[in-house]
């Protein structure tokens, strides 16, 4: 009794490691960001950097522009992968993994690159990509993004059983009734792990409208122009605003899932 | 009806991969001209952009330090996240939950949020040289590891845990049963972990600019650089550098393919 308590005590140590790890880059990191946020270059609290976020139109603007192209992206996305994920999903056709590894294989592509490739073939068709700033950031994003908005669509919808559907039809229901009353209810989970994975980076991928066209005006764009003016308390304080954003997605998506995991146990 | 249904679904997957391979493709054909720009006039078919790309001295370190930094940092993350998850698989319930929970924090956290406040705690606030490389390489860490500790959990929860007891009774100390029985079992949780971080490393641009010394630069900082730089010569061969990357994920992905598909032959067979 006693030598395996022993023994557990030291598998238990094994996290020690880790634990400090964690510690030290990944909480300090975020307390050493409140700390800025609130104080100014000499060290004293102020709520200025705050103040300064909400008066300036500027700032202001970026927010919600970048929450609307995060929002059209997310759409765009959605609406373009839904289709592909349920055909795959449905498909009889025997090889169809290597067809779901035809849409996600650019995810292992440097974006960087897959992005020079968009803007030479955007620039071809368009001429000065600038004139649309807002089109070719959307178009853009959904390139950089839509592989991870398909494989978590393909998985909710490819774990469906089928016998629900023949159900449905077997009971009367017409194609369209039974997608959007059985198939769409489904696959939410699957459709909220998507919109996360693509709804945070459009807010705060500027590099994408960077190399489009040379333009930044979203939130994570602001963070680098502070670090680029070595302004580390406004910086900081986009990076707590933008923290508190990403907490309540993630607080709202976790208790969908919730949600949705007890209606399935319901059914 | 059903026949318009299955050309409409077949001509809708065929416009997306246009929409994903179009871009890829046409810099790939252009990469062996001599063109300046995709559309523009093309004088012949040239090696000269996969020349300059092997001979370039900047082009081959920025390659080199990539991918150096990408090994690396994964297999740190490797290391720290296997034994993060044995060890935190191991402890009590808020432990436990604990470091679930601070795993989760940069997974879901915005990269351009964990870079700048990485870079505010360890070069504003403790003064660590950006030269030193040492930032880089713990930003490289906390974007990585969280991803092996997510994928070696689900292998230790399926690992039965009456092996390492079986160990132990048979007289093995708690650090071989800990090599010989406990690791192997987690071994293809591990790879696939030190596989999502070297890809997680070469992607990532947002930690490397607020961590990296200034001389450094990895393929997405350097290609980012070099679209806003003038040099014509430098951008055409990142073309071939986007068409030989894009011909060696197809060959690994289609490896990986082949050999999952044999081992499961295999398995069906026994």
């Amino acid at each position: 009794m006693t030598k395996t308590l022993k023994l557990r005590f030291n598998r238990k140590q094994l996290c020690i490691p880790y634990a400090a790890f964690l510690i030290l880059f990944v909480i300090c990191p975020l307390l050493v960001i409140i700390y800025y946020a609130f104080t100014n270059g000499t060290g004293q609290f102020t709520f200025d950097n705050l103040v300064n976020f909400f008066s300036n139109t500027n700032t202001l603007g970026t927010l919600l522009n970048s929450i609307a192209i995060a929002c059209v992206t997310t759409i765009v996305c959605l609406v373009i992968a839904y289709p592909v994920a349920y055909i795959l999903a449905r498909s009889k056709f025997r090889r169809k993994y290597v067809l779901l590894m035809l849409f996600v294989l650019p995810m292992w592509i440097n974006f960087t690159l897959r992005i020079t490739a968009l803007k030479e073939i955007l620039s071809f068709i368009e001429g000065n990509l600038a004139m649309y700033p807002f089109l070719n950031t959307v178009i853009g994003m959904t390139y950089d993004f839509l592989p991870f908005m398909i494989l978590p669509l393909y998985t909710a919808l490819s774990k469906l059983d089928k016998s629900l559907f023949e159900a449905a039809e077997d009971l009367g229901a017409s194609s369209f009734t039974v997608f959007m009353r059985v198939v769409l209810p489904l696959s939410v989970p699957g459709i909220i792990s998507g919109v996360t994975m693509v709804l945070l980076p459009s807010m705060t991928n500027y590099v994408v409208l960077d190399m489009l066209y040379n333009s930044t005006y979203i939130m994570g764009s602001l963070i680098g122009s502070y670090f680029a003016a070595y302004d580390w308390n406004n910086g900081s304080m986009i990076s707590l605003i933008l923290l508190i954003i990403i907490f309540i997605i993630t607080l709202a998506t976790n208790k969908f899932n919730d949600d949705q995991s007890s209606g399935r146990t319901v059914l | 009806m059903k026949i318009t249904k299955k050309v409409i679904s077949a001509v809708w997957l065929v416009l997306v991969l246009a929409f994903i391979y179009v871009p890829i493709l046409l810099l790939a054909v252009y990469s062996f001209t001599d063109a300046t720009m995709v559309g523009g006039p093309v004088g012949g078919f040239s090696f000269q952009n996969y020349l300059t790309l092997f001979k370039n001295e900047d082009l081959r370190g920025m390659i080199g330090g990539t991918i150096l930094l990408a090994v690396g940092a994964a297999l740190i993350s490797a290391v720290l996240g296997t034994i993060g998850a044995i060890g935190s698989f191991y402890s009590k319930r808020t432990a436990k939950h604990l470091i679930n929970y601070a795993n989760q924090i940069p997974v879901v956290n915005a990269d351009v949020v964990t870079g700048f406040s990485l870079c505010v705690l360890l070069i504003v606030l403790l003064g660590i040289g950006k030269d030193t490389f040492v930032p880089l390489v713990i930003g490289h860490v906390v974007l990585c590891t969280p991803f092996v500790y997510l994928s070696v959990m689900p292998r230790l929860r399926q690992m039965d845990n009456n092996l390492y007891e079986a160990a132990l009774d048979l007289g093995a100390t708690p650090a071989q049963a800990l090599f010989k029985v406990v690791i192997p079992q987690l071994l293809p949780g591990i790879f696939s972990g030190f596989m999502l971080a070297i890809t997680l490393s070469l992607d990532d641009y947002f930690i490397t600019t607020y961590t990296k010394p200034a001389t450094f630069d990895t393929i997405s900082t350097y290609v980012v650089n070099a679209t806003k730089g003038g040099q014509t010569e430098i951008k055409t061969a990142l073309w071939a550098l986007s068409t030989i990357i894009f011909l060696i994920v197809v060959i690994v992905v289609v490896l990986m393919n082949v050999a999952s598909r044999k081992k499961k032959t295999t398995e069906e067979r026994i």
